[in-house]
């Protein structure tokens, strides 16, 4: 029985929630005495209004379209991944490693290279939880989370011992080379007015291939039907033959190596260099994205490019407007995963029960 | 390695053990009502934060405690509302109050004091004191329990001993009285305490809000007893720790209070030490720092023992209509 139509589901609900998220980030803006709407202006125009803000904007974005997918699709076998910041960490180490062991004479090499490297230790690192999962029923929220602190301690241990430049204090890798240097926006679109500074390169088209490549997974292979029949109920899955370990380790290896790929943007496209926590949190914003963008690939896009632009704009919030921190977008980001998450009854009820009473209205 | 250096090692164990410990039983008694907590890091930031806030304001740790204890308890009624009343994802929920905490205590705190997030450090009695025990001075002389008794167990900050006598109550709670035994229903089969006509809802908030409690104590702790003030992000993953050992000690309250103190050991062996070396291999610190997770993934494989958590956890009951 459908209660609503369709776009009231995709569009409508999640619009509301959102409304609701930025009504109670605006509210505590108010509180600490600041000016929502001026705060809000700030951030409208330093994430969009210059071809500068739009550099970081698509920079933070390509981020979160990784890390968001990486969620998305293990939502869609409902898994829940919350380990997408330590497996870009280790994704991290997959790209750094292939960057540094070949000198590479050209970004077009070395980008395919670093793209598997990347998705190969993220998928590795996502398969031990998926194997307990699936083999020993390990709740995976929880190995997952632990996984992040693992792989935190393991990446620490690595710069610091390991890899770091002999000589040199910084816990970090020497730079990479000139040949694995991918192409920023200055080179290849310095015509819209992208200058030197902006971190945006092109693993934001290998995020965008990324989002066309698991719509294709999702909705037009036999795999992905195999992962959302896993999901909508695992009974019926196993009774119509698809094999549950199977379709769990797939799915996670996946979403793991979506969230390595994260790396290729962040340190091979940015720092061009391994550093400690190059991820940032942009692992738990995919949960959020996800959420957010219904975990549909286009969707998935769109809370990308709105978190990108939250994440720039609330950087330049804190230089304009000195009161209200950075923290503000941590906040504004919990409030979002919030009512569009754990709240998502609250508002899903009432405007059901409108649809409801309007179709009585009509009959 | 001495006597006095393992004194004060055990002596830094029971103080690091301690928000694991309060941590840990609180997320005892909401899971065991079939309420899934990962939000326990954020409910103990928040109350770090609002306890060395107001008790920075007032100079009064006790105030700074309530207001430290109100705040946890309102990210619990938050969690409550959300997982419980409309039966929103519980996990979700929890990612959700962790970033809260996260961004609202700097945020606050950057608008009261202006000191980047931190608050003014705390002295006299905006602190909790050291208690010394009686006849601590007594025994002292007393070979190898009177050191245990004087140096490691005397002389903690009153929630450290909270702390440990909430470890019986727990359990005498849980298992001895009908409060207990309902809570404990509710968690493994809320249809059959239903029929019996007990309120889910009214056992499961409960649970929730005995969890926000005690998260505000440990909280508390950590900003007036453990520390003196407030800095950023200074939860430091102890509520995933706490959580980790939960499931290392599968839900029982003894076992949690054992597992906190083991896990309290790793990290103070890891402030002291550098490198351990242990049967001519040496461990990093980072490899202390990792083995309460490496361990509680061993127990959830079930390689050793394994855990099996209450059976309705996770999932928000729906009443037959």
């Amino acid at each position: 029985m459908d209660t609503m139509p369709r776009w009231a589901d995709i569009a409508l609900i999640p619009l509301i929630n959102l409304t609701l998220a930025l009504l109670v980030s605006a509210l505590v803006i108010a509180l600490i005495g600041e000016n929502p709407a001026q705060a809000m202006g700030v951030m409208i125009r330093g994430a969009v209004g210059s071809a500068y803000g739009w550099g970081y904007t698509l920079y933070y974005a390509t981020n979160f379209i990784f890390t968001g997918l990486a969620v998305a699709v293990a939502f869609h076998a409902r898994l829940f991944n919350i380990g997408g910041e330590g497996q870009a960490a280790l994704g991290g180490l997959g790209v750094a490693i292939v960057c540094l062991s070949v000198p590479w004479p050209h970004w077009t090499l070395a980008l395919p290279a670093a793209v598997l490297g990347g998705a190969l230790f993220g998928a590795a690192w996502a398969a031990i939880p998926a194997w307990l999962q699936a083999t020993r029923g390990s709740h995976i929220v929880i190995t997952t989370i632990m996984f992040n602190f693992i792989a935190s301690a393991l990446l620490v241990y690595l710069l610091v011992n390991v890899l770091k430049v002999p000589g040199s204090m910084a816990p970090e890798t020497a730079r990479f080379p000139e040949g694995a240097r991918l192409p920023s926006a200055y080179d290849w679109g310095a015509w819209m007015g992208f200058g030197r500074s902006a971190p945006l390169n092109v693993a934001f088209f290998v995020a965008l291939a990324c989002c066309v490549a698991v719509w294709v997974l999702i909705w037009k292979t036999r795999l992905g039907y195999e992962i959302r029949a896993f999901g909508q109920s695992e009974a019926a899955a196993k009774y119509a033959g698809i094999r549950p370990v199977r379709t769990i380790m797939i799915t996670m290896l996946i979403s793991g190596g979506l969230a390595g790929l994260m790396a290729v943007n962040a340190v091979q496209g940015e720092a061009e260099r391994l550093v400690i926590d190059s991820v940032q949190g942009a692992g738990f914003v995919g949960i959020a994205v996800a959420l957010m963008g219904r975990s549909h690939p286009l969707g998935v896009l769109l809370a990308a490019l709105l978190f990108g632009a939250l994440y720039q704009g609330g950087a330049e919030l804190e230089f304009e407007m000195p009161a209200i921190s950075r923290e503000m977008i941590v906040v504004i980001q919990a409030l979002v995963i919030l009512f569009t998450g754990a709240l998502d009854n609250m508002v899903r009820g009432p405007v059901e029960g409108l649809f409801r009473r309007r179709r009585k209205g009509a009959t | 390695m001495d006597l006095a250096t393992v004194i004060q090692l055990l002596d830094s164990t029971l103080r690091l053990a301690t928000p694991l410990l309060l941590a840990c039983l609180a997320g005892l008694f909401s899971e065991r009502a079939g309420i899934f907590d990962i939000g326990l890091e954020g409910k103990m930031l928040a109350a770090a934060f609002f306890s060395a806030a107001v008790a920075a304001m007032t100079g009064n740790v006790w105030i700074g405690l309530l207001a430290g204890t109100a705040a946890s308890l309102a990210l619990a009624a938050l969690h409550g509302l959300a997982s419980i009343t409309f039966r929103g994802n519980q996990l979700i929920s929890g990612v959700a109050i962790n970033f809260l905490a996260s961004g609202l205590t700097v945020l606050i705190g950057q608008t009261w004091f202006q000191l980047g997030g931190r608050t003014p450090s705390l002295e006299g009695a905006a602190r909790f004191q050291e208690i010394t025990l009686p006849l601590a001075g007594v025994l002292e002389p007393v070979p190898v329990i009177g050191p245990l008794y004087a140096n490691v167990l005397s002389g903690h900050t009153i929630l450290v001993y909270v702390g440990l006598l909430a470890v019986p109550a727990t359990w005498y709670v849980l298992f001895r009285t009908r409060f207990g035994l309902r809570l404990r229903a509710v968690g493994e089969n809320p249809g059959a305490v239903d029929t019996a006509g007990v309120s889910v809802v009214g056992l499961r908030f409960s649970a929730v809000l005995i969890c926000g409690l005690l998260c505000g104590l440990a909280g508390a702790y950590l900003a007036t007893g453990l520390s003196a003030g407030f800095v950023k992000e200074m939860s430091a993953g102890r509520g995933f720790i706490a959580l980790a050992a939960l499931i290392f000690a599968k839900w029982r309250p003894w076992y949690a209070l054992a597992a906190c103190l083991l896990f309290g050991l790793l990290e103070a062996l890891g402030n002291r030490f550098q490198s351990l070396e242990v049967l001519g291999v040496t461990l990093p610190t980072q490899f202390m720092q990792a083995l309460p997770y490496i361990l509680t993934v061993v127990i959830l494989a079930g390689f050793v023992g394994k855990a099996i958590p209450p059976r309705a956890g996770g999932a928000a009951y729906v009443k037959e209509r």
